[in-house]
């Protein structure tokens, strides 16, 4: 019961983790990823990536900039240009 | 022969120069591991992004695809845009660089195009300036930078990018060392604009959403690929640059010993010499007498 989250920036490989759950500031609103979500594409307006590590902890927030984000069968990818942690 | 104080002086220029090369060597060795780290962890935002706009541009052609994809739709005027060092002292690789540069132009120019310069880093001016003085568009200036920034690539790509929109070339092509290991780096070209259409990707059949549609994304990914390219350019000529130039201070350094025993051997010789015909002279004196 994890989802692979990767968080990727030009210079380095930030994050490459298993979560509980990401909500990402998709362009057109906010969206959370759970494990086994469907295959999905979204752009990112430029704010924080929240990452839930366990069901009901705190959140953690990532500042990106520049980014897009892809669902799919190996989990979330999140790629930005500007990471700010 | 020359006299032993002018030896002397001789081998202690050389063992200066020696110093010298021997200390470049070094920091160089220690850059290039550093230039190597950073371009090996740049890879997979480049391969990710590569997947996507593969899987991407597949499914969006025709008409409907933007302009960076689609082409200007001539292929008349073709824009060169050479990375090179700033600094010297790294063997060939910036001749060598160079050199590829010349021969696509000479392809192109063959080929009835027309052909402009986009010059990245100072050591490719002077010689592609005596060749083709008249047909540098732009230097872009990289000395400031002491190690690859995206910020840059993203003002070179934006910079390319208006060109491109604003109609001033057709197909832009980027040349830039790739590099191999320390003795090789060799010189590339790839077509960078319009981007070219990824050979058929495999799609997974799984139906993908797109938020928002398809084409967006594929408009908002384009330039960020071209930055990405080009920040890849980047990272390959800092790794190329060290790399050279830590073998060919190695081989100075050698080349610089080599011509220190010669020169010692020489020195002792002719001290032995100067000895040798003094002691005569004192015994012929004595003899005399």
């Amino acid at each position: 019961m994890a989802l692979h989250f990767e968080l990727v920036t030009p210079s380095k490989l930030v994050r490459s983790e298993d979560v509980h759950m990401v909500v990402v500031p998709g362009s057109e609103g906010e969206f959370g990823v759970l494990e086994g979500h469907a295959p999905f594409m979204s752009t990112i307006r430029d704010g924080a990536v929240q990452v839930y590590k366990t069901a009901g902890g705190e959140p953690e927030s990532i500042e990106v900039r520049g980014g897009f984000a892809e669902v799919g069968d190996a989990g979330l990818t999140v790629l930005a240009e500007h990471v700010e942690d | 022969m020359a006299s032993l104080k002018e030896l002397k002086d001789r081998i202690k220029s050389v063992k200066s120069t020696q110093k010298i090369t021997k200390a470049k060597q070094m920091v160089a060795a220690a850059k290039l591991r550093k230039a190597q780290a950073a371009a090996e962890s740049a890879r997979p935002y480049a391969e990710r992004l590569a997947g996507v706009m593969g899987s991407l541009a597949s499914k969006v052609s025709g008409d409907s695809a933007p302009l960076l994809l689609r082409g200007t739709g001539a292929s008349q005027r073709h824009l060169l845009v050479v990375v090179n060092t700033d600094k010297g002292l790294c063997g060939g690789l910036n001749s060598n660089v160079v050199k590829e540069a010349k021969k696509q132009a000479e392809r192109l120019i063959g080929q009835g195009k027309d052909v402009s310069f986009y010059l990245i880093g100072k050591k490719g001016r002077a010689p592609i300036k005596r060749d083709y003085a008249d047909r540098i568009d732009h230097h872009y200036d990289t000395s400031e930078m002491r190690n690859p920034d995206f910020a840059e690539a993203e003002k070179i790509a934006e910079e390319l990018v208006g060109k491109f929109e604003d109609g001033e070339f057709d197909v832009a092509h980027l040349i830039y060392p790739i590099f191999k290991s320390a003795l090789a780096q060799d010189p590339t070209t790839v077509q960078i604009l319009p981007v070219p259409a990824p050979e058929q990707a495999v799609t997974s059949d799984a139906a993908v959403e797109y938020e928002p549609d398809e084409e967006e994304i594929l408009a908002d990914l384009l330039p960020r690929y071209i930055r990405t390219q080009l920040f890849g350019a980047l990272l390959e000529r800092e790794a190329s640059e060290q790399g050279a130039s830590m073998t060919a201070m190695d081989n100075a350094t050698r080349n610089a010993g080599e011509l220190i025993d010669k020169l010692t051997i020489q020195y002792n010789r002719s001290r032995q010499a100067a000895i040798t015909t003094e002691l005569i002279e004192i015994i012929a004196g004595a003899e005399a007498l």
